[in-house]
Formats: C-alpha cells, sequence, structure tokens
C-alpha cells in the first residue's frame, strides 16, 4: 500500500545518503503547507462561526441563546478560561470543493412560499451533505508517494532491482517475473480490487493467479487462439474472447457460457456499475453482453473495419475506438452512430486511455506521436512525439501515463500537467515485445505482459492510496464479497443511461412536444393521438352497397375541416357585414342631415 | 314628530283643516254609533252566510275609518287625510303650567322634520347579520393562521404535540420522593432555590424556561422588527447629527440658537405653569448666574476690548451698539428675579437636563411575559441590599439582557445626549434674559435693529457658553444632592449620568468619527474602475459565411519529442524528418484529414434543414419527358426550411459531434417541471444532490429522508388547543408603532413609576413563594 511505498522513497534515499547534504524532505513542506492551510482554513471559518453566531443571536429566541452561551462559558470551562476553539471544527475550502455538487442556486426574489422553502430546504440539505463529507475526508490519511532521484540523477535510471533491494521485503517481492516464453505475447488483466490477474497468451494459455500471494487459482489451455481476456464483476468469472467466439469461464477454469452472438472478438471492456461486458470485434462490431441478465444490448456496425483498439470511459461508460484511419470515435449502447468522432493521428490508431476522471484521453498512433486531449472539450492538449511510437498505452488511478515502445515499458508525470513532459519518470526494459499494460488498482504496481511472459514492476505513487471499502475493497472476505454482489446488483445502472454527459438523468428533458410525440410514436408503432378513420356501419337493404358506403363517407368526410372553413366563413361575413353597415351609414348620411334635429 | 294619518283622495279635506275636523267629530260621535250597529248585524249576517256555504273564507281585515258619510261605494275617510298634529294631540299640555322640560322637549319634537326609517326587511337584516357573522368567524380562523403556516413549514411535526421535552430533568421533577436529607444538601438546595437557580447544571431556570414558554414566534418577530427600526433610528439619527454638526455657517448656528432660545423660554413658562417646582430650579439658575456675574468683571466693559470699542465709541455706530449690549447683559444678568413662592409641591421633579426616555411608558405590560419588555437601563434600578436576594436577581437580569437590548439602550442614551447637547446650548438663565431683553428692547426701538459684528459676538458667545458650562455643572451637582435624599429616582439618574459619559466617549471617539468617515466616503475603487478604459470590443472576429476546413487547420498540434532513457532495440534511431517522410510515404494512398473532412461535410449537408420541393410537374405548363419546370414555379414552390441550430462541432475542424439526440434516457427524465418550480434550472439545482447512502454520510441521509410527520405509536394525538397556541392580543406588542416612545415626553410620566412598581413588587411577590 501507498504507505509502504512511501517507505519505499525514504528508504532510497537512506541508502544514498552518505553522498549528500540533507534535503528538504517533502513531507516537512507538505506539512508547513498544510499547517499554512490549517490557519487559513480557521480563520476563515472562525470568522464564519462569529457571524453565524451573531446570526443566531439576532433569531427567534435570542434571549435563550445567549443565556445558554453564557451559562457554557461560566461553567463548563473552568477557571474562566475561554474555549480556545469555539464552535465546529473548521473545514479546509479544497475539502469542501472537492464534495461540491453543481453551484448554489439562489431563491428567486418574487417567488412563492413553497417554491421558496423548496429551494431554500434543497440548499440547506445539500450544503450540510457537503459539509459532512469533507469532514468524513479525514478517514482517507493516506498519501500517494513517488520517487526522487538524487540532484543529477534522472529517476528513469533508476532500476526496478534497485528498488526493489531498497524498499521492504513484501513491497519487494511485488517486483518479478514470470518466465513464459512457451505461448507468445501475453495480455493481461487486473481484477478491480487488484487482487487477483488474468493472463492469456496468444496461443491459448489462461492463467488466474492471486498476484500477490503468487497463487495460481486456475491454469488452462483453451487450445485457441486467445485474444483478449477481461474479469467479469466479481473475481469468480472471467470472459476470454478466444478466434471464434467469446467464452466465459469460472475461476476455477470450468467454462461457462460460449456466447456464439460474439465472434472474431478482438479486444474487451467491463463496465463494472452497468455490468456490461463491451465487445470490438474483427468484422467491425461493437456489442454490447449484459452480464447479469446474460443478454445482449446493442450490436452496432461501426463500419470502421477492424477493431482492435478499445478503451472506456470510466466517468460515463463511453467506449472509445481508435481507427486505422486515425480517428477516435465514442460510443454508446444507445446511438447507432458515434457520439464523437474525432481525427487524432495521420495515422492508425494503435492504442488509446482514459483517464479516471474522465478528462484526459491520451492515444497514440502509428505516427508516432502520443497526444493528450481534453475530452471534455474534444482538444488536444499536448502532442509528444515517441522515437518508436507507443504501442501500449496505460494510465493509473493517480495519473501516470505508462507507454510501451517496443520491449520498453516509460512511465511518465503529469502529462497534462501545464509543461509538456521531457523525460519519462521511470522506464524498464523486458524481454519482449510489450503485448499488454495495465496497472493494479490500489497499488503501486504496472503489470506488463510481453512476448517471454510477464513483469510485474514497481512504480510508486501509481495507485489510489484511500480506498472505497464498501466499493472496492482489496481486503474484503468471501462473505463481504457476497453482500457487495448483491448491492451492486441492486444499484446497477441502467444501460439507457449511458451518454457523454452522466448528469443527463437529473435534467428537465425539455424537448418540444412534437419530438416526445414522435418517439412515441416510434416506440409504439402506432400513433395514439391520431383520430380514428369513420368506418360506416354496415346496414342491410342494399344500403351498405359500395357507392351508399362512399356517400356516407362523403357526408364525415373533412369534418374536422369543415368546421375549420364554417368558423372561418363566419367570421369573414360578419365583417364584411360590419363593413357594409358602416358603408351604408355613410350613404345614408347627407349633409342636410346636420340640420335635423339633435334627439340625442 | 308628525303622525302621518291615511291619506285620502278627496282634497277638498286638505283646507280648513281645524275647524272642520272640530266639525267632523262633532257629528261623527252621534252618528257613528248608529251606523256601527248596523254594520255589526250586517257583517254577522255575512259571516253566518259563509260559514253555511261550507268552504272556509278567509276572513279579511277590514279598515274602517271613522267619517262623516258612510258611503256603499267606497270608503270615504274625510278629515282623515289632514295630518294630525302633535300640537292636536298635546295642545292642551301647552296650557298647562309647570312641566317645562317636557315642554321644551316636546317643542323640540315638533320642529323635527325627518321621519323613522322602516325597520329593514328581513332578507336584508339577515345579510348584514350574516356579514358581520362572517367577519368574526374569519378574524377567530386567522388567529390559527400562524401557527398552521409555522406547522406547514416546519421540516418534521412529531404528533402528538405537546411532549415532554426530552433532555435532562431536575432531579424533583424525575425522582418524586427525593429530599434533601443531608444537612449539607439541605443548604445546597436551599441555597439554589432562593437564588433560582438550576439544581441540576444543564436545565433551564425556571425564569428562562417561562421566557421560553412567554415568547411565541409571533412575538419574536414583532420584537426584531422592533430592533430592526430602533437601529435604523439610530443609524439615521447619527448621520444627522454628523451632518449637522459638519455645517460651518453662523447664521445657520444663530438662528438655530434663537429657535432654541424660543423653545427654551417657552418650556420655562410652561414649566411655571404645571411644574412649578422645576421652574424655581430654573430660577435659582439664575440667580446664581445673577450672582456671578454681579461678582465678575465680564460686561462691565472694562476689558481690553471695551476700552478700544470705548475709543471707537465715538465715532463708530456699531462699536457703540456692541457697547451697549454689553451693558445690557450685564444689566439684564444682574437684575433680580421675582421669585414665584410655590410651596405645596415639593416632590422632586425631574429636571431639564433629565432625558425624556426615563419617562416613557412601557410599551408592553405583559406581565407573564417581562422579557418582551424592552430592557433599558432605568428599569433595572440597582438598589443596593435592600433584602439579601435582591442584588443576585439583578445580576441574573444583568446577564439575561443581551446585545440588543444594549444596543437599544444605547440608542436611548445618544438620544438622550443630544438632547442634553442641544439644551446645553441654551439653558442658562443669562441667555434666557438676554432673549426677553432683546425681545423688549426690539419692542422698545422699533426700528433700529440689534446688530452685532461677527467678532462680538464671538466672543460673547464663548463667555455665554462658558458661563452655560459653569451653570450646568453646578445645577447637576445640586440635581445629584437632590436625587440622592430622594427616595425613588435616584439610581436612575445616577446611571443616566454615567451613561450620558459613557454616551459622549462613544460618540467623541475619533475612531467613531473615521469609521463614519469611511462609511460615507465614495467608493474610489469604483470610480478607478469607470475611469479605467474599457478594453476594446473590436477585436477582430472572424466572421466566415460559410466555413472551409483547410487542411492545415487540422491536427495541428506541435508535438513534442521525449527523450527515451531506453531506446528501444526494435526500432533504430532515425531522423525525425525522414520518419514523416517515410509515414508519408506508407500512407500516400489514403489521406486521413481530406477523408476526415469530407465526412465530416457529409454530416453536416445530413443535418441541414432540406429545401422541400412541391412543384407538380405539368400544371400550368407543358409535362412529359425532359420537361423542365419554369424557373417562376421553382420559386414559387420551393419551400425553404428555417435553418438549424449551430453544430456544437463547429469550430472543432478535427471533431464531428452527432447531433442526435438520445432519446433512450427520456423515459427516465422528468419531462414535466412539478408544481412549485418555475423553471427547470430550481428543480436540477434541487435535485442535484444525490440522497443514497452511496453519496452520503449517514447523518445526511437521515437529514434528506426524514419524514414529514412522525407519530409516536399508541399515543392519542389531541386537536390543537387554541390556548396553548393563540396568545390573547393584550400579550403582543402593538406592531404598529416603536415601542420605544421617543418624544412623548408627558404621557410617559404618569403611567410609568406606578408600573415599574408593580412589576417589582410582582417580582418580589414571585420570589417569595418557593
Amino acid at each position: 500500500m501507498a504507505a509502504l511505498v512511501e517507505d519505499t522513497a525514504k528508504n532510497a534515499h537512506v541508502g544514498r545518503k552518505n553522498k549528500k547534504k540533507p534535503v528538504k524532505r517533502y513531507w516537512e513542506k507538505t506539512e508547513e503547507l498544510k499547517n499554512s492551510e490549517q490557519n487559513t482554513a480557521d480563520g476563515s471559518t472562525s470568522t464564519e462561526n462569529t457571524a453565524d453566531r451573531s446570526t443566531e443571536n439576532t433569531g427567534d429566541r435570542s434571549t435563550e441563546n445567549t443565556g445558554s452561551v453564557k451559562r457554557r462559558k461560566g461553567g463548563q470551562i473552568p477557571y474562566g478560561k475561554e474555549d480556545p476553539f469555539p464552535g465546529e471544527a473548521p473545514i479546509p475550502q479544497e475539502q469542501l470543493q472537492k464534495y461540491q455538487r453543481g453551484s448554489k442556486h439562489n431563491v428567486p426574489k418574487g417567488a412563492q412560499r413553497k417554491l421558496k422553502e423548496a429551494i431554500a430546504w434543497s440548499e440547506k440539505v445539500s450544503e450540510l451533505a457537503q459539509k459532512q463529507a469533507a469532514r468524513y475526508d479525514l478517514l482517507l490519511p493516506e498519501d500517494a508517494g513517488f520517487l526522487e532521484g538524487d540532484e543529477d540523477e534522472d529517476t528513469c535510471r533508476i532500476s526496478q532491482e534497485d528498488i526493489a533491494d531498497a524498499v521492504d521485503i513484501t513491497s519487494g517481492s511485488k517486483y518479478f517475473n514470470l518466465n513464459l516464453s512457451q505461448f507468445g505475447p501475453y495480455r493481461l488483466d487486473y481484477s478491480r480490487t487488484g487482487r487477483h490477474l488474468l493472463l492469456s497468451g496468444k496461443r491459448g494459455h489462461v492463467a488466474c493467479i492471486e498476484w500477490q500471494s503468487k497463487n495460481l487459482t486456475c491454469e488452462i489451455n483453451v487450445m485457441e487462439t486467445v485474444n483478449d481476456i477481461k474479469w467479469l464483476h466479481t473475481e469468480a468469472m472471467f470472459a476470454v474472447a478466444q478466434k471464434k467466439w467469446l467464452y466465459i469461464y469460472d475461476s476455477e477454469g470450468i467454462e461457462l457460457h460460449c456466447v456464439k452472438k460474439f465472434n472474431d472478438v478482438l479486444k474487451m471492456e467491463f463496465l463494472p456499475y452497468h455490468f456490461i461486458l463491451a465487445t470490438a470485434s474483427a468484422t467491425g462490431f461493437l456489442q454490447y453482453l449484459d452480464v447479469s441478465v446474460g443478454k445482449e444490448i446493442a450490436a452496432i456496425c461501426t463500419k470502421s473495419g477492424r477493431l482492435d483498439v478499445m478503451s472506456q470511459n470510466p466517468y460515463n461508460a463511453v467506449i472509445h475506438l481508435g481507427h486505422s484511419n486515425g480517428t477516435v470515435s465514442l460510443w454508446s449502447p444507445n446511438q447507432k452512430e458515434p457520439l464523437v468522432k474525432m481525427l487524432c493521428h495521420r495515422g492508425a490508431v494503435r492504442s488509446l486511455t482514459v483517464d479516471k476522471t474522465g478528462t484526459y484521453m491520451v492515444t497514440s498512433g502509428l505516427d508516432r506521436k502520443l497526444k493528450v486531449y481534453d475530452i471534455r472539450a474534444f482538444k488536444p492538449l499536448h502532442s509528444y512525439f515517441l522515437p518508436a511510437g507507443a504501442s501500449c498505452l496505460s494510465l493509473s488511478q493517480k495519473g501516470l501515463l505508462s507507454a510501451a515502445t517496443g520491449d520498453v515499458v516509460q512511465v511518465y508525470q503529469n502529462v497534462w500537467g501545464a509543461s509538456p513532459v521531457s523525460k519519462p519518470y521511470m522506464a524498464h526494459r523486458v524481454r519482449g515485445q510489450v503485448w499488454g499494460l495495465a496497472y493494479c488498482p490500489f497499488e503501486d504496481v504496472l503489470g506488463v505482459g510481453h512476448g517471454e511472459g510477464f513483469t510485474s514492476m514497481i512504480v510508486p505513487g501509481a495507485g489510489e492510496p484511500n480506498f472505497d471499502a464498501l466499493d472496492t475493497n482489496p481486503y474484503r472476505s468471501a462473505k463481504q464479497r457476497q453482500e457487495w454482489e448483491v448491492k451492486a446488483l441492486l444499484e446497477k445502472v441502467q444501460p439507457e443511461l449511458i451518454g457523454l454527459d452522466p448528469g443527463q438523468l437529473g435534467k428537465v428533458d425539455q424537448a418540444s412536444f412534437e419530438q416526445r410525440h414522435k418517439e412515441r410514436v416510434d416506440i409504439l408503432g402506432y400513433d395514439p393521438l391520431a383520430k380514428e378513420k369513420f368506418k360506416p356501419r354496415s346496414k342491410k337493404k342494399g344500403r351498405s352497397s359500395a357507392g351508399a358506403v362512399e356517400k356516407r363517407k362523403r357526408k364525415v368526410a373533412y369534418e374536422d375541416q369543415r368546421d375549420v372553413i364554417r368558423q372561418n366563413v363566419k367570421e369573414l361575413m360578419k365583417l364584411q357585414k360590419e363593413k357594409s353597415s358602416e358603408r351604408q351609414q355613410l350613404e345614408k348620411s347627407s349633409t342636410l342631415d346636420r340640420f335635423r334635429k339633435q334627439d340625442k | 314628530m308628525r303622525i302621518e294619518g291615511v291619506k285620502v283622495t278627496s282634497e277638498m279635506a286638505v283646507s280648513d283643516e281645524k275647524e272642520f275636523a272640530m266639525d267632523n267629530e262633532v257629528i261623527s260621535a252621534s252618528e257613528d254609533e248608529e251606523f256601527s250597529d248596523d254594520e255589526r248585524k250586517h257583517n254577522k249576517l255575512l259571516q253566518a252566510i259563509s260559514s253555511l256555504g261550507g268552504k272556509r273564507r278567509k276572513n279579511q281585515n277590514e279598515r274602517s275609518e271613522a267619517s262623516l258619510q258612510v258611503s256603499e261605494f267606497f270608503v270615504s275617510a274625510e278629515g282623515a287625510g289632514d295630518k294630525v298634529g302633535l300640537s292636536d294631540l298635546l295642545g292642551t299640555v301647552e296650557k298647562t303650567t309647570g312641566a317645562t322640560k317636557t315642554k321644551k322637549q316636546l317643542r323640540n319634537l315638533q320642529n323635527r322634520k325627518e321621519t323613522l326609517e322602516l325597520p329593514l326587511n328581513k332578507e336584508q337584516a339577515e345579510k348584514i347579520q350574516r356579514s358581520v357573522a362572517y367577519e368574526k368567524t374569519t378574524k377567530e380562523v386567522t388567529d390559527w393562521q400562524s401557527i398552521i403556516v409555522q406547522n406547514q413549514k416546519a421540516e418534521q411535526m412529531v404528533f402528538p404535540l405537546n411532549q415532554e421535552p426530552s433532555g435532562p430533568k431536575r432531579v424533583e421533577q424525575v425522582v418524586a420522593g427525593w429530599k434533601a436529607e443531608t444537612p449539607l444538601e439541605q443548604e445546597v438546595f436551599r441555597l439554589l432555590h432562593m437564588n433560582r437557580q438550576p439544581v441540576h447544571d444543564p436545565v433551564l431556570t425556571p425564569v428562562e424556561e417561562a421566557s421560553l414558554k412567554a415568547m411565541s414566534l409571533e412575538e419574536a418577530t414583532i420584537r426584531r422588527a422592533e430592533l430592526q427600526k430602533a437601529r435604523a433610528l439610530h443609524s439615521y439619527y447619527e448621520a444627522k447629527a454628523k451632518r449637522e454638526k459638519k455645517i460651518k455657517s453662523k447664521k445657520y448656528h444663530r438662528i438655530l440658537k434663537k429657535a432654541k432660545r424660543k423653545e427654551f423660554v417657552k418650556q420655562f413658562e410652561e414649566r411655571m405653569e404645571t411644574d412649578p417646582t422645576g421652574a424655581l430650579e430654573e430660577l435659582k439658575k439664575m440667580g446664581m448666574s445673577r450672582m456671578t456675574e454681579r461678582m465678575s468683571l465680564k460686561h462691565q466693559n472694562s476689558g481690553k476690548w471695551a476700552k478700544s470699542k470705548a475709543i471707537m465709541a465715538k465715532y463708530d455706530d456699531s462699536a457703540r451698539k456692541a457697547m451697549q449690549e454689553q451693558l445690557q447683559i450685564n444689566k439684564d444678568l444682574t437684575q433680580k428675579i421675582v421669585t414665584i413662592s410655590d410651596d405645596e409641591h415639593e416632590t422632586p421633579e425631574e429636571s431639564e437636563t433629565v432625558p425624556d426616555f426615563v419617562n416613557d411608558v412601557e410599551p408592553i405590560t405583559d406581565h407573564l411575559n417581562p422579557w418582551m419588555r424592552s430592557r433599558l437601563p432605568q428599569e433595572e434600578p440597582e438598589i443596593s441590599c435592600v433584602t439579601p436576594d435582591k442584588p443576585q436577581t439583578s445580576e441574573e437580569e444583568e446577564e439575561e439582557r443581551d446585545e440588543e437590548e444594549e444596543l437599544l439602550a444605547d440608542f436611548q442614551r445618544k438620544r438622550a445626549l443630544r438632547q442634553i447637547e442641544d439644551d446645553d446650548l441654551i439653558p442658562t438663565a443669562a441667555e434666557k434674559q438676554k432673549v426677553t431683553c432683546e425681545v423688549s428692547r426690539e419692542e422698545v426701538v422699533g426700528e433700529v435693529t440689534v446688530e452685532i459684528s461677527d467678532s462680538d459676538e464671538n466672543e460673547s458667545e464663548e463667555e455665554e457658553e462658558e458661563d452655560v458650562s459653569h451653570f450646568n455643572t453646578l445645577f447637576k451637582l445640586m440635581s445629584s444632592e437632590k436625587t440622592h435624599e430622594g427616595p425613588a429616582p435616584t439610581p436612575d439618574q445616577q446611571e443616566d449620568e454615567e451613561q450620558l459619559d459613557e454616551g459622549q466617549i462613544r460618540v467623541r471617539n475619533m475612531e467613531d468619527l473615521e469609521v463614519l468617515e469611511e462609511v460615507s466616503d465614495p467608493r474610489p475603487g469604483k470610480v478607478a474602475a469607470q475611469s479605467m478604459p474599457q478594453p476594446t470590443a473590436s477585436d477582430p472576429l472572424a466572421k466566415k459565411s460559410k466555413r472551409e476546413i483547410n487542411l492545415s487547420d487540422v491536427l495541428t498540434k506541435e508535438a513534442k519529442t521525449i527523450k527515451v532513457a531506453l531506446t528501444p532495440t526494435v526500432v533504430d534511431d532515425e531522423e525525425h524528418e525522414e520518419q514523416i517522410s517515410i509515414i508519408k510515404e506508407a500512407f500516400a494512398g489514403d489521406d486521413v484529414i481530406s477523408d476526415f473532412l469530407i465526412d465530416k461535410r457529409k454530416q453536416e449537408e445530413a443535418g441541414r434543414p432540406k429545401v422541400v420541393d412541391l412543384t407538380l410537374p405539368g400544371w400550368g405548363e407543358w409535362g412529359g419527358m425532359g420537361v423542365k419546370t419554369s424557373l417562376r414555379k421553382r420559386k414559387r414552390f420551393r419551400k425553404k426550411m428555417a435553418p438549424a441550430p449551430s453544430r456544437q462541432d463547429q469550430k472543432l475542424p478535427d471533431v464531428i459531434i452527432s447531433e442526435k439526440r438520445n432519446s433512450s434516457i427520456a423515459t427516465h427524465q422528468v419531462s414535466h417541471l412539478p408544481f412549485p418550480f418555475q423553471n427547470p434550472t430550481q428543480f436540477e439545482s434541487c435535485i442535484r444532490t444525490p440522497i443514497g447512502q452511496t453519496w452520503n454520510t449517514q447523518t445526511a441521509v437521515k437529514k434528506m429522508t426524514m419524514p414529514k410527520v412522525v407519530t409516536t405509536v399508541g399515543a392519542i394525538i389531541e386537536p390543537l388547543v387554541k390556548e396553548d397556541y393563540i396568545k390573547h392580543k393584550s400579550t403582543k406588542p402593538t406592531g404598529k408603532g416603536p415601542a420605544i416612545l421617543l418624544n412623548d415626553r408627558r404621557g410617559a410620566k404618569d403611567g410609568k413609576p406606578s408600573d415599574k412598581n408593580k412589576g417589582r413588587d410582582s417580582h418580589k411577590r414571585r420570589r417569595n413563594k418557593p
């Protein structure tokens, strides 16, 4: 865990300490910073508190309030000392901001009472929620570590062996190699909790390992080409994209399903909150499989050839596909055409990855470029040129980017910072061509699948130090896992909600009536508001002859139109009448009228 | 009152009323009997006949008139057409002696012209009754309004409503049979009870509890409004005082002074009538001033200035006048004043300088709710050590007095201070006399206007002021002495003086002034901002009617080469340019960018609304193969649709954003705005915070999902009782005016002391009870 990694960093220093003068430690600085922050926060909040109190005093039961305050002062704190920290503990502004949801809405001026109350209540409650959440932030005490070199030392020169030697044994054991030269380049996938690792060799080798204890849970050879492998929602099941179909195995290696609707799958992504397995096939189909009910949700023909570059956006569960014409397209199961299509490279896209917050996307192409995009604005932030181009990309939870160029894995720090990166944070050479890259969640570990097997390397500061035990608990027991599974299934997000904006559900549908009606007609297959066609009753004695029926139909035909016309005509007549009467009056009145007796 | 008789058609009866009537009476009296007898018989007969018929006939009420002639054709009522006057009926009364009063009344009655109005008919009367009843009931019902609204607004209602308050209770409340047994316990509890202190730590004192019960929300709001008003007035007053203080115009001050002098004279005269002792005081003061004047050489024209003036006096008219003025002042001051001997009223009364607010009536006279009284300092006289429990209570009260009270008090104090200042400018006898003398001289001299040169007046003014201040201090001393002797108002005045001092410090503080100045200062920042040249909005806007994407626009981001630490073994190091050329060669066939642009254009085309062609071939012209429709027709029947809104990707050349609406989510979305909300943003802001446990802490979830109504199982929920919720009108302070009456001095005087005493008495009584 992170604490260990901090240790590693420290230890690394300790090892080289005799060479250099004492440097200001990072924690000292941070502590100072923290202190200053605390102070400022204190200041602001204390003023807030006083303000609060004053407002309270002007409130209803002022006498009571002050009375109680005074008594408190007199009674509870002995020797007449004043409480040096009155009121609630202050919350730093940063933390508050972290948990802010949307902006505050002020009560409109001329609003009705009920509206005012509703808004005031919601504001109050959301403020409370925000404050509480910020307060509970102190339950996340861990900090991410990092690697720091000496003055004239590049961190990328530090070898994995050195790091493994310097850190404690448990952390050191996280650097290891698996020599699997037989079944060709390996792909890998870590489970969401980071405890389990899946390895799949191109030539059919599938292994499932509890990697920290190096405990092999299952190992099979499917006797077929394996294109990709992915954990499903728990460690009990995983999906394997084999030469022809998609298979699902359990952790014992028993084949559970062979999904024949999904053929020629090259890449897979699992959307954990939707329980959806998204697959991209060689035929150009993007398919969605709901693993909770085993139903195919959508099959979209992307019409852009072989799909072997795929990634998911963890923020909004949109699938990103990279194409051979240099474009990246964004897909949701609800739309047959891409939500967004953006031209990223002059050559084909080789790999892409999206960061945890859904803000940044990193792509690499055949034009040997590495590009960082802001996918909220769909604008490129940085473009780097890698001499060999990156074949595999992966982003860690803390935003470290790893890129594989040939047999070298490079890790970059701060790729989307203000200043562009000039050199890698770490680098490591593996024995074969890199085929798969993945960071282990909640660990400072990067797994590399390559031609000669698997390498697990230590990357300080990669993993999120604090985990949400109710969501992904690395230390959960079987019982907890079961409970989590039930809860997760109950809270499953419907695939209809996938879209670019995950907050769309909280917005009012402002489509016009016509549009809504049209959609309804599309769904129902008929127009529920359409007028029924007149069907003449069948009559006897020859009165239902074709001619008679036609006549009857003619009678009611265009009835509504006729009504309108009648109305119009009536109005017209009225107008004309008025006009004519006016004219008549004008005509009637002669010049001699003025000599008439005025009787009115 | 005139009694109107029956109206009869014959007109002849109008003339010669009296004689005729008399005649009629005489004749009819004899004849009437015969006729009536016959008639009776006749009637009887008729009735008998009608009763024979079996059918019942309704008895018609006939009305018979006494008349001269009885015709069988019509009823004539000759003589009855004349109105019977009151005089006819009471003619004899005039002749009788005595009963003059009744006679007078009768005469008055006779002269009155109006007639009594008819009583309203039943419907109308009922309508009025109903409306009155309605008003009454609405009044009754509206009393409930506040509590209903309060309950509606409440976040949570817990039924039954009057539950025992949770929290710690007193020992006696919890344990019934508990007794303080050990002597120590007894001692402790006796002490506590005596001082009305809470026995248990967090429990409220009985007084506090009472206060909690006494104050309803409504009252509190009213009180708050009052306080706000007081605050506002305070600020106005301060501003005004400051403004006035700043005025440098001598003329203004002169006029002001004159006005004040006049006022003072007037008051003095009034006082002479109403409050002779006060006047006596004044006179004494004058006497003092006379004494000092006699002692001093002021106004004797013996000073340097006077001597210089004396030289000038021969030639300069104004100098002479000034000298005369001085002498006149001296004369006036040294003049003996005839004292008014009033020994009846010896009760000590407040004198001039005591601020009027001392005597203000307490606006709220609610004995149940002493906390609603504005707690001005004079209400809590610090009578020292009369009884052992008194000081403590006063302390307690002192504690309870909160900021608002202080503010109010402060305001009052300042006001009072201001008044005193105002008074300070005038009140001495010297000036008063001067005024009177001036007036008298004006009367005497007539045209000769009294004009004093500026410097002259200044000097004299200064001198006068000195005098005045001296007098004031003397007077204060005297009054304090006097009040020491007097029983009740002593502490009041003492305190007043203390407060005065305080007030003076507060007002005269330089800091205060600075603060005020700061407030009044116009904001320099704003001005600066305005004066700053605004950024010209003439940025060259790229106006492109038709946007063509350049190939060079796309993928423009400069690539930065990264030095790779470990060079990959597979790929050789090559030159950058070389690489590009190689890539270009490799992808010579497919121009990625242009393909993309074409794609984008297509999308845009598809999104654009199409022109609808409604031309019918062959109408109005020749039809058939190869015949073109005419231009005119095409123009006429082509309909252009409204242009589509601009695309999201308009400014992003290398991005295509789909404009299709995601209708799948629409089924889950809210499509109609729910009730209280007026626009979508309001509603969206209200649902922006999730309420689930996944996103919130436990307490927040509980708060968010709190039920509106909570009932305890098995408890009977009684309807609201009126007495518990609706206070009597008397308890409320009058909402209209402020509770503090600022200028009403006289009215206050009567009510105040008695009321205060009552309050104190009640306190005492209550204290003695437990």
